[in-house]
């Protein structure tokens, strides 16, 4: 009974980015099939692939005509930042059986990844289990959405009419994410250097910058919430 | 595009199966052994070290309005972020943003 109640929740709480998923999927269609690639070939990244901006990179330097390996390299490296994904995960998912996991790490994106987190920092008494129902149920409406919206856009073709704010989507919705996350000052401080961070090192190729930006916002997040801890209770 | 179609069918399984395995790389490696208490602080922060970097340069430098600030993005972020702050909603959040956007889209346009 637990399991399904802490899914639904989490099938609630990923409803809404359908907003966001369903007119970029039925973008990446409609500009993978102009591209030139047939519908299998556009649904085999859709779902194999599953990460909306690394398909949108190999996609440009595909039609850029790149070497294979570089195409194959500079959208890894968009995905790079799912490795961290999933190091922040372990302490919660890792204990689960090894076929849960890896089921786990094919719905790993941006938005189950950040409201799975969000909810377990929110509720730490939660079980592994539990953990774990959470996460598949903010995945059911998305992914499958990307899917479906993917194979309408391939197949439809109707584009999103021009002059349409609507790239500001992907934003709006990633707000909705973090402000909730800054709920101390070490994550504030996490986030300010890392928007300082990705401007600064933002010459670096194959959006790398962001990585960097990364770490060192892990590092600042880390070295306030160490020494927060030590004034609070010194030793 | 000159691809054909085994190379773009190596690009869709290489990237497929690339993305897989750093998804589960940790996940798949560390298990339920326990993890140092140093990684672990640096590990809360993940999900705010990454995602305000990501869409820095999407708010401030939108493709779509010419790489440079554009008021109707600016404002729209400037309202999801109060929005956020005063509902405590993502469903709030993500529908009141999406429509300050586009009535500001259509009423400044």
């Amino acid at each position: 009974m637990t399991f399904s109640r802490d899914y639904w929740h989490g099938f609630r709480d990923g409803t809404p980015f359908i907003l966001l998923i369903v007119p970029f999927g039925a973008v990446f269609g409609i500009v993978a099939t102009e591209a030139g690639l047939n519908i299998a070939q556009t649904m085999g990244f859709s779902v194999l692939v599953i990460a909306g901006a690394a398909q949108f990179v190999a996609l440009q330097m595909m039609l850029e005509n790149a070497p294979v390996l570089i195409v194959l390299a500079a959208s890894l490296a968009v995905n790079l930042r799912m490795a961290m994904y999933s190091a922040s995960l372990a302490p919660h998912l890792g204990p689960i059986s090894w076929w849960r996991r890896s089921i786990v790490a094919y719905f790993m994106i941006d938005q189950s990844y950040a409201a799975s987190i969000l909810k377990y920092e929110q509720t730490p008494d939660m079980s592994h289990a539990q953990k774990f129902a959470y996460y598949m149920g903010v995945a059911t409406p998305i992914c499958p959405a990307w899917y479906v919206a993917t194979w309408a856009g391939a197949t439809l073709g109707t584009a999103v009419p021009a002059g349409l704010p609507i790239d500001f989507v992907v934003p709006i919705t990633f707000l909705a994410l973090i402000v909730p996350m800054l709920r101390t000052l070490a994550h504030v401080v996490a986030a300010l250097v890392s928007i300082v961070g990705v401007l600064v090192f933002s010459f670096l190729p194959f959006n790398l910058g962001l990585l960097v930006a990364a770490v060192l916002a892990m590092m600042a997040g880390a070295e306030v919430e160490r020494r927060m801890s030590r004034a609070r209770a010194p030793s | 595009m000159s691809f054909t179609t085994t190379q773009i069918w190596t690009v869709i399984v290489g990237l497929g199966l690339g993305s897989y395995l750093l998804r589960l790389s940790f996940l798949g490696i560390i298990g339920n052994r326990d993890l140092p208490e140093w990684l672990l602080r640096h590990l809360r922060y993940t999900a705010v070290a990454i995602m305000p970097g990501m869409i820095t340069p999407l708010i401030l430098f939108p493709q779509a309005a010419g790489g440079t600030l554009d008021p109707v993005r600016m404002i729209a972020a400037l309202a999801t972020i109060a929005i956020s702050f005063w509902t405590k909603s993502a469903v709030l959040t993500i529908f009141g943003g999406a429509a300050v956007l586009f009535a500001l889209h259509f009423g400044m346009g």
